[in-house]
Parts: structure tokens; sequence; C-alpha cells
């Protein structure tokens, strides 16, 4: 059991950061700390994405010596060797698209969160129901 | 000149166009009612023709939906012969409404008018459909179109009328029709309707053919079988030309038509008879029949004594279904064309009286009948024909029906009818007794009714009359549908 | 058919897949720096019409070819992007493109009445975002761009929703609260394609498919249809995550909710009926389990339950809404089925349900323009005052509702055929409950409108008004669409079939 959890360390920081996240969006009725979880959440699923990427023994995958002509012959024989441990470049590509969305939503999140303190005078969870809610009786009486 | 295809679709074409023509002059009250009667009797011009072409039993495929799922309609003279019976009322029925609707000077007449044109369209549908689906179709689109008519003085009690009577109507055809038309179409692979029962053909068992009757028999809301006939009596807050529209042209019959329809064509006699649930649901009919009467004796109001009245006498044709013999389903097929004629005189009658006097309770109709001899008269064939005497058209459907009663060994049935005919005397006949035997208690009506409203039940009446004589090439008419060579052995 | 592949020239049309989504792409910041609304609207009207006439085009293809794949910037998949458009997808785009041309006509009336006309360039290319973003999911062959895509359409979402805060304030905190759900709805998407990801090693659909289907399934890829399920429920308001949608289209601007309602949640679903039946293979056991378990149950408790809640509602908007919900339930139906009948009796829904919700939200903002409709008395007397938009809103009600000569009975047929097919009494007995209920609501709207007296003004009534020409003919085009595929209704069958046929094979 424990060999199992220690081989997937790289889990253990990423499934914590990922319910803290979860559980901030859901227990707090402050609209920007909302957003703070939300914001945990996806990040730390960008970690997750990241720790994929990870080759143990891995280089980063950059081919260095492609125009080497000097020592051609030796280099090429060394690079294929190894070529096999490069880390995956792709989930780091695809990571950065997710930051930008990330930032993306942060903003309009943001802006909401201005727009309705400014109609409203709140960005607690309860005082605007309750500013909704007397507002309709208020309408209907 | 006129293709039995052109025909069909002009069957629905004219009275949607016309209603179309109703809505569009709305503002000139001649020329819309103009157009209410010129498509009126282009369209019994029109069915004129399809009876005499419905035994080639043409059909009009409009639309496919699905594999074997049609909007498509198929003459057979069943529907052939109701079609008739409902543009022919709705001639003489327009004509009454004019005169009703501009004497008691009624609200929204074009949506009025607009209305019946679009359930008399749904009506044609009803009898035109050569299928489930079609006939479901316009039975929805008839439902629909006269709810406005039913709730047409607006107020507090024609909305809760009108509201019993659409959760009725939509709750049993959606809740109970629908599923059993889907199980048809499950079971057999189409609804078409088949001479000699879609589902006799396909080997369904009694059983389940069983509660397939069950369903229909319910689920067809508009036969008023009780308990589903509330919406009937709560009908009534329409004005007196939707009453006489619900009970003796299109809706209530169209339920019973339907009925027959699903009877004849769907299940055939022998299957229903060999079903375990027919019995009961006989039983079921008759006890309508005796129980509605009962009930309309104890009405003082004259329209609510009516409408028990057609609740009784439509449970006739649902037992001449449920009875699975060819003879009592030509009575049940009979009695749906002569009971409307005779009840149309009543409540054109009903509705006669109303503008004339206001008067709406029979207690209060002492002496009329000598300020409106005519009327009465009128009045009187109508009743005597519902009762079944002779010479008067309602007594051979009553006759029919009472053979295949006896054929079918169904004594305590045959007793239920007899009582019915006694009840109808009862509840009937006394209002003529009144209105001729009593002294009127005005001596001169301040204003005499119109003769638009005078005129159409002395029409039907005189139709009651002839219908009589009618019966042989009526009865040849539809003798193709119901098993041929049984009937004529019995009756000749 | 071939005509339609022909529409254009050859170079173009070769790059039909790309342009699709390019092409409202670069025309919306373009929108956002027009000095005025009706030079941005007529700009999102161009691009509008440009990504109809590209779906037709695309359909033509695909009737021919059986499906286009494009090769983003010529990479190869499955390392490059592909764009892949086959008999699922096609009948997407064209709702997608279709719906949104007739959007964009209604828009300019009904935008130039809610929003500020300082916004309204920057609310054109808000939707022009949007709407690249939902072409964008529905063309895409790789499974990480339907997740940018998602979020690209979602982000304009949120702020084209908030937008109706100029009228009532509480469209911030509806936008809010959907910005939440909608942004979890993501990230539990994205962490399912990231299980596959490692799983298979290819972001590519018609790869990891065929992985998937070599190597066979794990616990990760498990957890991965888990969370990929329950990510696309969340943006397809599958029933019981929907709370975000009520009123999301309650306080949106009425053009949004029009347009939303019968496109995002669609391609939303689309996305699922993608993993579940062409990525997933739906007679892989833990799948073929959460079709019976999942998706049938929720979706038949789903259509009830939601049909109920909204008889209870007072606004007009939110019993439409409610409505949404429970006709998504229909669709999680038939594809809960897990047969082609199934399947395609739900693509049948789907596109039948864009028709008639299209249709009824822009009678409702027709009714608004004129009068501010915020609750069902609001309509009173309507069908005097406004026959046009009366006659339309309830041609596509009672196509809502299932009431034959409408496509709503066409669509229902096939999802009860289906069910038969199977013996699943209890979903045809659902089925017509459901019906009933939605008979309810409608019905009371209805009422309201053809039965109560018109409202009035110091004791006379409002004379009969027409909603502007650009609010009438998208609105009766999709009404009279509910009637005409009614009787026609071979096209849309069609479509539905070789959807279905394209995902399920032969069988």
């Amino acid at each position: 059991m424990l060999d199992i959890l220690l081989e997937r360390f790289n889990y253990i920081p990423i499934i914590i950061l990922m319910m803290t996240g979860l559980y901030v969006v859901f227990a707090t009725g402050n609209l920007v700390k909302r957003l703070v979880g939300l914001s945990l959440f996806q990040t730390s699923v960008f970690l997750l994405y990241i720790t994929l990427a990870k080759v143990f023994g891995g280089q980063p995958p950059i081919i260095a010596d492609a125009h080497g002509d000097d020592h051609g012959a030796a280099a090429a024989g060394h690079g294929a060797a190894e070529a096999v441990l490069y880390s995956n470049p792709l989930p780091h590509v695809l990571i950065l698209t997710a930051i930008v969305v990330g930032v993306a939503t942060l903003a309009v999140g943001l802006a909401l969160v201005v727009r309705i303190r400014e109609a409203y005078g709140s960005i607690e969870d309860e005082a605007l129901n309750a500013a909704d809610y007397s507002r309709d009786t208020g309408a209907a009486g | 000149m006129w293709t039995p295809e052109l025909a069909l679709a002009l069957a629905l074409a004219i009275p949607a166009l016309g209603g179309v023509m109703v809505a569009l002059l709305g503002n000139r009250p001649n020329w819309r009612e103009g157009a209410t009667l010129v498509s009126g009797v282009l369209l019994a011009l029109n069915i004129a023709y399809l009876v005499e072409i419905a035994p080639s039993q043409p059909t009009l495929i409009l639309a496919s939906i699905a594999p074997g799922l049609e909007l498509a309609f198929k003459l057979e003279p069943l529907g052939a012969l109701f079609a008739a019976v409902a543009s022919g009322l709705w001639l003489v029925n327009s004509l009454y409404s004019i005169g009703y609707m501009r004497g008691n000077n009624e609200k929204n007449q074009t949506r009025f008018y607009v209305c019946f044109c679009i359930a008399i369209a749904g009506a044609m549908g009803v009898a035109l459909s050569g299928n489930l689906l079609t006939m479901f179709v316009f039975y929805e689109v008839l439902t629909l179109s006269t709810y406005p008519l039913v709730t047409h003085k607006g107020d507090a009690a024609a909305r809760r009328g009108g509201r019993i009577y659409l959760t009725i109507l939509l709750g049993t055809s959606i809740g109970l029709l629908l599923p059993a038309i889907i199980a048809t179409q499950f079971l057999a692979g189409s609804t078409n309707f088949v001479a000699g029962g879609l589902l006799a053909l396909n080997d369904v068992t009694p059983m389940i053919a069983g509660i397939l009757l069950v369903m229909f028999a319910f689920g067809i809301g508009k036969a008023a079988l009780m308990p589903v006939h509330a919406w009937l009596p709560n009908a009534m807050v329409a004005p007196t030309p939707v009453s006489a529209f619900l009970h003796a042209v299109a809706v209530v019959k169209a339920g019973v038509f339907a009925m027959l329809k699903v009877g004849t064509y769907i299940f055939g006699p022998a299957l229903i008879a060999a079903t375990p649930t027919s019995q009961p649901l006989a039983w079921i009919a008759a006890g309508s029949i005796v129980l509605a009467s009962l009930i309309a004796l104890t009405k003082d109001n004259l329209k609510a004594r009516l409408a028990y009245s057609t609740i009784s006498q439509l449970s006739y044709v649902t037992l001449a279904v449920m009875l699975g013999s060819p003879l009592a389903m030509l009575g049940g097929a009979l009695q749906i064309v002569m009971h409307a004629w005779a009840k149309i005189t009543l409540f054109m009658s009903a509705g006669a009286i109303y503008t004339a006097t206001k008067k709406t309770n029979i207690s209060q109709m002492r002496g009329l009948g000598r300020h409106m001899p005519w009327l009465f008269g009128a009045y009187t064939v109508g009743a005597l024909s519902i009762i079944g005497l002779p010479p008067l058209a309602g007594m051979w459907p009553k006759l029919f029906l009472m053979q295949g009663t006896f054929e079918a060994g169904q004594v305590v049935l045959a007793t239920a009818l007899i009582a019915s005919s006694l009840l109808n005397i009862a509840y009937l006949l006394p209002l003529s007794a009144r209105a001729y035997f009593e002294p009127p208690e005005e001596a001169k009506l301040k204003k005499p009714a119109p003769m638009l409203v005078i005129l159409p039940p002395v029409i039907t009446a005189a139709g009651v009359i002839i219908l009589f004589f009618l019966i042989g090439p009526l009865r040849d008419y539809l003798l193709p549908v119901f098993e041929p060579v049984a009937i004529v052995e019995t009756v000749l | 058919m071939d005509i339609l592949a022909h529409l254009l020239p050859a170079g173009i049309a070769a790059h039909a897949p790309v342009l699709l989504v390019v092409i409202p792409l670069i025309l919306a910041p373009i929108a956002a720096l027009m000095p005025s609304g009706r030079i941005a609207w007529a700009i999102s009207l161009l691009a509008a019409f440009l990504v109809a006439i590209l779906a037709l085009v695309l359909l033509g293809e695909v009737s021919q070819a059986g499906s286009v794949s494009y090769h983003l910037g010529g990479w190869a998949p499955p390392l490059g992007i592909e764009y892949r458009v086959d008999a699922l997808n096609v009948p997407i785009l064209l709702l997608v493109g279709f719906v949104g041309l007739l959007c964009t006509i209604y828009a300019l009336p009904s935008v130039a009445d809610e929003i500020e006309p300082g916004k309204q360039p920057m609310f054109y290319s808000a939707f022009l975002v949007c709407f690249t973003g939902l072409l964008g999911v529905t063309i895409t062959g790789d499974a990480f761009n339907v997740f940018v895509f998602l979020e690209v359409s979602s982000l304009s979402t949120y702020a084209l929703v908030a937008m109706g805060g100029g009228k009532d304030r509480r469209a911030l905190t509806a936008s809010y609260n959907y910005l939440i759900l909608g942004t979890i709805g993501a990230t539990f998407f994205v962490i399912g394609v990231g299980f596959l990801y490692m799983a298979t090693g290819t972001l590519n659909m018609v790869d990891i498919a065929r992985v998937l289907a070599e190597d066979g399934h794990s616990r990760v890829t498990e957890a991965a249809f888990a969370f990929i399920v329950v990510g696309l429920g969340l943006k397809a308001a599958m029933f019981p995550l929907h709370v975000w949608l009520p009123n999301a289209y309650a306080f949106a601007p009425n053009f949004v909710t029009a347009f939303l309602a019968s496109t995002a949640t669609k391609v939303a679903f689309y996305v699922l009926i993608r993993f579940l039946f062409s990525i997933f293979h739906p007679e892989v056991t833990f799948v073929a389990a959460s079709f019976t378990w999942i998706f049938a149950v929720l979706g038949t408790v789903g259509m009830i339950v939601a049909s109920a809640q909204a008889i209870f509602q007072t606004d007009p908007r939110r019993v439409l809404a409610y409505s949404s919900v429970a006709q998504v339930g229909y669709m999680m139906l038939g594809l809960g089925m897990g047969t082609k009948a199934g399947l395609s009796a739900g693509m049948l829904h789907l596109m039948n349900h864009a028709m008639m919700k299209g249709a009824l939200f822009m009678a409702l903002g027709a009714f608004a323009l004129k009068f501010g409709v915020r609750s069902i008395a609001s309509l009173n007397g309507l069908g005097r005052t406004m026959p046009v938009s009366a006659s339309a809103f309830t041609i596509s009600g009672l196509s809502l509702v299932g009431v034959p000569l409408t496509v709503g009975f066409t669509s229902k047929w096939y999802l009860i055929l289906a069910a038969l097919d199977r013996d699943w009494w209890w979903a045809v007995a659902a089925l017509i409950a459901s019906s009933l209920l939605a008979l309810v609501y409608v019905g009371r709207m209805l009422m309201a409108i053809w039965m109560e007296e018109p409202p009035s003004h110091q004791g006379k009534a409002i004379a009969a008004s027409t909603a502007p020409w650009a609010v009438v003919v998208p609105m009766s085009i999709l009404a009279l669409a509910n009637v005409y595929f009614f009787f026609n209704a071979d096209p849309l069958v069609h479509l539905a079939n070789a959807a279905a046929e394209a995902v399920m094979g032969g069988r």
C-alpha cells in the first residue's frame, strides 16, 4: 500500500490541492475567495499535466546538436541512444494554453465580482440573496 | 372534375380556409357570416360527392413521419356517413348560430366562428382518417379548437367548465389513447384502419386486445363513457350553438364514432367478442345509459337534462361496439346519424327558448308552446325520435341494437335498453306537455324569437322524419362495413 | 447534396473546416472596434451567413465522402490538430450555423433595446467569440482542443449573460454562478482528458479510440470517463447538474437566451455523445452500465422533476429554462438506451428542441420588446395585441408539448419506439407523463396569451402591434420549421440516422 503511494508521490500534493480548491469554492460565501479556490483547483490540474510529462532521467526535449557537422557520426549514435529519454513536451504546451484559459476565467470572474459589488454593495453570498429576496417582496408588496 | 383525392383534401381545406376568411373578414359581420355559410355549403357538396364514392375507398397520404407512420386519409362508408352528418348539421347550426349570437349580442364573435371552422375541420379529419395517428391528431385539434368555444362567456364559471373540459379530454387522450395507439403500432407494425380488424389480422391475443380495448374505451374521453363523462355537463356553460355542436355535430359524436371505427377496423367484431374485457365494458356502457338517464330526470335546467341525455344515448354506441355483434354495430352506426338529428333539434329548441325568453329551467317554461308552436313541435318530434317511436328515425338504431343484444344472448342488457327508453319518455316529454297544456305565464312574449333560431330546429325535425324512410339505402350503404353476409341473413 | 458541395470554389471549399472557425474569430475583434452597434451587427451577420454557407458545403462533402479531415497547419494527426467533420457533427454545425444566423438577424432590435449603445460593439464581439467557440468545439477532432474551445465559448457566454445586468442585477449573480460551475465542469473535463492522455499517449479522438480498442480499459480510463461525463454534464445542464441554467437563461438578454438555449447545451451534449460513443465504446461494460443506470435513470428523473419545477415558475423565461433541463432529459434517455435507434431519436430531439426553444425565446423577446414581460400574468391577452408573435409562440409551445403536426411529436415518437425496442415500458410512461406536465406549463402560458383580456392603458385596450421585421422573420422561420419538418421529416431523420450510424456502425 505504502509502496503504491510512494510510487505515485507526485499525485498526493495534487490531490490535496485539488480538494482544497474545490472545498473552498463550495464552503465560502465570499465571491472573491470562491475565485481563489477555483484558481487553486485549476492550478492543481496544471500540475497534474506537468507531472505526466516527467520521464525519469529524461532530458529537456531540445535537440542541441542538430547542426553539429564536426562530430557527426559519433554524435548521431550518441543522440539516438538518448533520444528515448526526452521528457514529453506536449503537456507543457497544453498547459500553457490552459493557463491562459485559467487567467481569462479569473479575469472575467473578478470583473463580475466588481460589477456585483457595484450593483449590490456586497460580495457575500448571503447578503446578495437577502438583497434580491427583499427586493422581490418589495416589488410584490 | 373532382378526383377522390382532391375531394379528401378539400374536406379539410374548405373549413380551414373558411376559418381564415372568417378571421380576415372579422370587421364586417355580414361578409364574415357569408364566408361561414359559403364554406358550409361547399363542404356539404364536397361531402355529398365523397359519400357517393366512398365504396371505392380512395386514400390520400399527407405526410410520412416514420416507417409505418403516416398522416393519411382513407375514405370508407362509416367515415363518409359521419362526415355527411357533421357537415350537414354544421350548415344548419351555422344558420342558427348567426341568429343566436346576434340575438344575444355575444362578444368575440369572430373568434367564435373561426374556432367553429377549425373544429369542423377537426371533425372531418377524424371522420376521414386512415389510421389511428391521424385520428388522434384531429381528435386533439377538435379538443383544442372547441375549448375557446366552451369558455366563450369568459366568466369564472365558463373558465372552470373549460378547465375541466380540457383536463379530462386531454388527460384521457394523452394518458390512455396515445399509449394505446403506441401499443397498437408496436404490436401490429402500423396503425392503419383495416377491414376485418388490424389487431385481429396480426393475431394479437384476446388478453392483450382486452387491455387495449379498455384503454381505447376510456382513452376516447369524448365518447363520455362513465366515469369520464364529467366534462360534458361542465361544458354546458357554453353558448347553445356550441352545446348543439358538442352534442350533436362533432365532439361527442367524434368520440363515439372513433370508438366505432376503432372497434370495426382495429379490433374487428370477432376479436372484441373474444376479449375478456368487452363484457364488463358493455356493462359499464349499460350502466352509463341507465344512470345518466336517472340523473337527467333530476335536472331542471333544460340544457343539463339534455347533456345527460346525450351521455345516455351515446353510450348506446359504445355498448354496440362492446357487444362485438355486427348487427349491434350497425345499430351503433345508425345511432350516430339518427341521434345527431334529433339531439341538435332539441338543443336548438333550448337555445331558441333562451333567446326568446331568457328562460333556462323546465319549470319556468309553462305554456310556451302557445307562443312558439312550431318550435315546440320540432322539440316534440326530436324527443319522440330519441325515445324511439316510429315513424321517426330514432327507432331504427334501437331496433338493431335490441336485436343485437338478443342475438348475443344478453337479455339483461336488452332490459337496460328498454328501461332507458322509458326513462327517455319521463325526462323528455314533460316539457312538451307543460309547454302545450299548461297556461302561459305571460300573455305575450316581449320579443318574438328571430326566424333564424326557429327555422333550423324545424328543418332538422323534418330531417328526423325523412330519415325514417331512408333506412333502406342507409343500411345497404353500411352493410359492407360489418360482415355483410351475417346481417343480410338476420335482417331480411 | 452534390450542389451543396460545389457551392463554393474548390480552393475555398478545401479549407472550409478551418474557415468555419476562423471567420467569426477574426471578425470578432473587428466588430469590437466598430463605432456603432449597427455596423458590428452587420459584421456579425456576415460571419453568421458565411458560417451557415460553409456548414452547408461541409454537409455536401460529408454526404459524399463520409467524413472530412482537415489538418491544421499541415501537421498530420495524431500529433497535429485535426478538424474532423463526419455525419455526427455536421448536423450540429448546421444547427449552430443556421440558428446562429437567425438569432443574429433577431439581435438587431433586441440588442438595440436592451444593451446600451456604447457597449453594443463589444457585445457583438463577445457573441462572435462565443459563436467561434461553439463551432470549434463541434468541429475539432482533438480532445484538448475541445477544452480550449469550450472555454472560449463559455467565457464569452459569462460576459453575454452578465450584459443582462443593465436591466436586472440578478444577471450578474447568475453569470457568476454559471462561471463557477462552468469552470468546474471544464476543469473536470480537462482532468478526464489528462487521464485519457495518460492511458493512451494521444489526444486525437480517433487515435484515442483506436488505442483504447487495442489496449482495453483500465482504472485510469474509467476515472477519465467519470470526470468527462460529470464535466460535460455540467456544461450540457444534465439533471441534476443544471442548477446554473434557470437563472442564467432567465436574466440574460433575450437574444443571448434564444441563442444559448438552442445551441450551447446542444454542443456540449454533442461532445458527450462523441466521447461516449466514438471514443469510449458503448459495449464496454462500465460504459453500458452508465447508460442504463446513469443516463437513462437521471434522464427520466430529470424530465419529470424539471417539468414539474417548470410548472411552479412565474417568470415565463424560467418556465422555459426548466423545460430545457427536462428536454435534455429526453436526449439523455435516448442516449442511455445505447442503441442506434435511441441515439438517433436523441439527436433528432436535439435538433427539434433547438427549433422550438429558439422560436419560443424569440417570441418572449418580442413580447419583452413591447411590453417588458417578466411574469406569466404579463402575457395576458397578447394573442390579440401581438398576434404574429403569439402564434409563433403557440406553434412552438405545442411542439414543446409534442402535439402532432409539430416536430416535437416526431422526435417523441421516435424516442418511444426506441424505448419499446428495448422493452423499456417505464420510459414510455415517463415520456408521456412528462409530456402531460409540459402541457400544463405551456398551457398556462397559452391560456394567458389567448384567453385573458389584453393589457389596457387608462381603460383602453392597447392597439395591436407587430414586432420589428428582424424579430418576426427569424421567429416565424423557426416556428414554421416546427411544422414543416413534421410533414417532411425525412431530412432531419436522415441526418439523425446518419449520425447514429456514424458512431455506432452497423449495430
